[in-house]
């Protein structure tokens, strides 16, 4: 009876352990977002090396390939292509013998375009805009936010009552705005996504340094004889740091949104930039014959912002748990 | 109280004059108004300064500044589009109950699905239910809103033909057909703010479910259903609430993008058509309107948390 006990003990135990490998990797998964990092890891890597990723280029139309269907169609002959309208047809001019096999991945948009190609340079365009914007942004935004919290009194109160005014101002109705105003160019865009980025930074950095403003070694400091700027950069910085990093990953994900929102009205970087949003908007045209051209780009949208999300509230948790509530 | 009432009151009427500066340095960084009228054809120097008399444009910008406020919100009157001709005040209000409709019906969806997943995310902590609770969570603040408007159509209205694709049913006769156009831009309008409300609802909901006096209340022999409705529950609204005003913010940007995606003829899909245009009358009116009402809300919502609430402090 006690040997059958154990020997089932045993044989559970084993069990027990031949899982623990699966329970082992959620839990690393569960306590890093190894997932997001990978996605972000190969985002900012096409970003980069674009050209030599991309199978096409992403502006060269081929009419032969219009509309032309994602990896799942069946394999042609070489020359050949399949579209929603014929599998493997060869109504292009002049195909000759050597011309190379057309596969499209993710298929083609109604030029012909190479959507994989679109997705991996717009990616570029997507996380270069975020980072030039996020960077104006935070640094704008950490100075508002540290020059109110440490003077506090009546500046705090105009500068905080000039963020609460802009958070006012319906922001999206505001950048298309300035955007047709100022034209359509990247520096404009930036600016413009910059300025939907600093407020809320600013407002949690306030929070911050008004906290910390009152701990001794700040007091120690200017007994020292630091001047102003000195301990906000040497002293303030460093204690606000965590809110800051943890705000700026936080607001990522909202500024690619809000760039392939305008892309999509047809506010962002003119074509023919390849750009998430503008390509959705065209393949809004063909959702009934070829849906894939609004599919993938939308995808790699999602993606891209739920990664930055993840690694975001990853960071928060780990960092600045204070933020928590939000 | 009163200061209190009294300060947010005088934030108010700075809101509204900062934006109205914004929206006319706006219309003004775009030069002189009159060139948007040239595509008429040939305009006579005496047409020119007769416009110019017109609308003011011989003044001083200051000057001009104070008579268009002072036009708009003394008189109502905001000038005309350029490009349909008529006043803009009755634009705005020809567009506008589309909008409040489907601002409204967004609103339902945002509370009928945010607070219930919230609620049950926090009760079930832990469980498959929190699991799925934070997934909505998660895609409803990852999710573009115009492609999943646009993912939308094409599941439900291309594919399986459930739904109609756009627009808001003028045609269509009878209350429960009417309301099918309201469901899939509803969802697309109200799925990020529902998310932001649930994920509130929870994280506030686990917090009072912590607290001492449920503690009590359980040790007392109150009944699971009884703590989390009678004593959890109210408690845990109130975080939620000033939240409302985020919800409003996201439905001011989002309508434009609703609206375009789902033809709605609405105030969102006029303003952006009024920019397309370089329609400025009619986009300052639009977008003064939208803050207007914005800040508005934000004064009723900030009243009314301290109303509910008496521990908040009149700072």
């Amino acid at each position: 009876m006690t040997t059958s006990t154990n020997q089932m003990t045993l044989s559970e135990l084993e069990k027990a352990t031949q899982e623990s490998t699966l329970t082992r990797w959620m839990y690393v998964l569960r306590r890093w977002p190894l997932i997001p990092f990978f996605i972000l890891g190969v985002l900012v890597l096409c970003a980069i090396f674009s050209p030599l990723i991309a199978p096409y280029e992403p502006e060269k139309d081929q009419l032969r390939a219009v509309l032309a269907m994602p990896f799942w169609s069946e394999p042609c002959e070489e020359g050949q292509i399949s579209n929603k309208f014929q599998p493997c047809n060869t109504n292009g001019i002049g195909l000759g013998k050597d011309e190379r096999v057309y596969h499209f991945v993710l298929g083609a948009d109604q030029l012909g375009r190479d959507l994989l190609s679109r997705i991996i340079y717009g990616a570029r365009l997507s996380l270069s805009l975020a980072a030039v914007a996020i960077i104006i942004g935070t640094v704008f935004g950490t100075t508002v936010g540290l020059v109110a919290g440490y003077y506090g009194g009546i500046i705090d109160e105009v500068i905080m009552r000039v963020v609460d005014v802009f958070n006012a101002i319906p922001y999206l109705l505001l950048a298309i705005a300035l955007v047709f105003v100022l034209g359509q160019s990247f520096a404009v865009v930036a600016f413009v996504l910059a300025l939907g980025a600093w407020a809320g930074i600013a407002r949690l950095v306030r929070g911050q340094t008004l906290q910390v403003r009152h701990f001794d070694y700040i007091a120690l400091a200017r007994v020292a004889g630091a001047s102003t700027p000195r301990i906000m950069v040497k002293h303030l910085l460093p204690a606000v740091g965590n809110t800051v990093i943890v705000a700026t990953t936080l607001q990522v994900g909202s500024t690619i949104l809000s760039e392939s929102i305008l892309s999509f009205l047809g506010a962002g970087v003119p074509p023919p930039t390849p750009s998430w949003g503008a390509d959705i908007s065209n393949g809004r045209e063909y959702l009934g014959s070829a849906w894939w051209v609004a599919f993938f780009p939308g995808m790699a949208i999602f993606l891209t912002v739920l990664s930055f999300n993840f690694v975001g509230d990853w960071l928060r948790d780990r960092w600045d748990p204070r933020l928590r509530q939000i | 109280m009163r200061t209190f009432i009294i300060r947010r009151f005088i934030f108010l009427i700075m809101a509204i004059l900062a934006a109205t500066l914004i929206v006319f340095a706006l219309s003004r960084l775009q030069g002189d108004p009159r060139n948007v009228m040239l595509n008429v054809g040939y305009v006579s120097p005496e047409q020119w300064e007769a416009w110019g008399e017109e609308f003011h444009l011989d003044k001083p910008l200051i000057v001009q500044y104070f008579i268009w406020v002072g036009k708009g919100f003394f008189q109502g009157d905001f000038g005309e589009s350029l490009k349909t001709g008529k006043p803009v005040f009755d634009m705005v209000k020809g567009f506008a109950p589309a909008s409040l409709q489907l601002g409204f019906a967004a609103t339902l969806f945002v509370l009928f699905t945010g607070i219930p997943i919230g609620m049950l995310a926090a009760v079930k902590r832990g469980t498959f239910i929190d699991a799925i609770g934070r997934t909505f969570a998660v895609f409803g603040q990852a999710l573009p809103p115009f492609w999943l408007g646009i993912m939308l159509i094409l599941v439900f209205s291309v594919n399986l033909d459930w739904l109609p694709s756009g627009t808001r049913g003028h045609d269509a006769s009878g209350f429960f057909e009417k309301l099918q156009y309201y469901i899939m831009p509803a969802v697309t309008l109200g799925w990020l703010a529902s998310a932001g409300l649930m994920r509130l609802v929870r994280s506030s909901m686990l917090d009072v479910l912590d607290s001492e006096y449920i503690k009590l209340a359980r040790a007392k022999g109150v009944g699971n259903s009884g703590v989390i409705w009678r004593h959890a529950f109210r408690n845990a609204l109130i975080p939620p609430l000033t939240f409302s005003a985020l919800i409003l913010v996201g439905f001011i940007g989002g309508t434009v993008v609703t609206e375009t995606v789902f033809a709605w003829p609405g105030l969102g899909q006029m303003t952006y058509t009024a920019i397309l245009n370089n329609d400025f009358p009619l986009m300052t009116g639009a977008v003064l309107v939208f803050t207007v009402v914005y800040v508005f809300a934000v004064f009723l919502i900030d009243i009314l948390y301290a109303v509910i609430d008496p521990r908040i402090r009149y700072t």
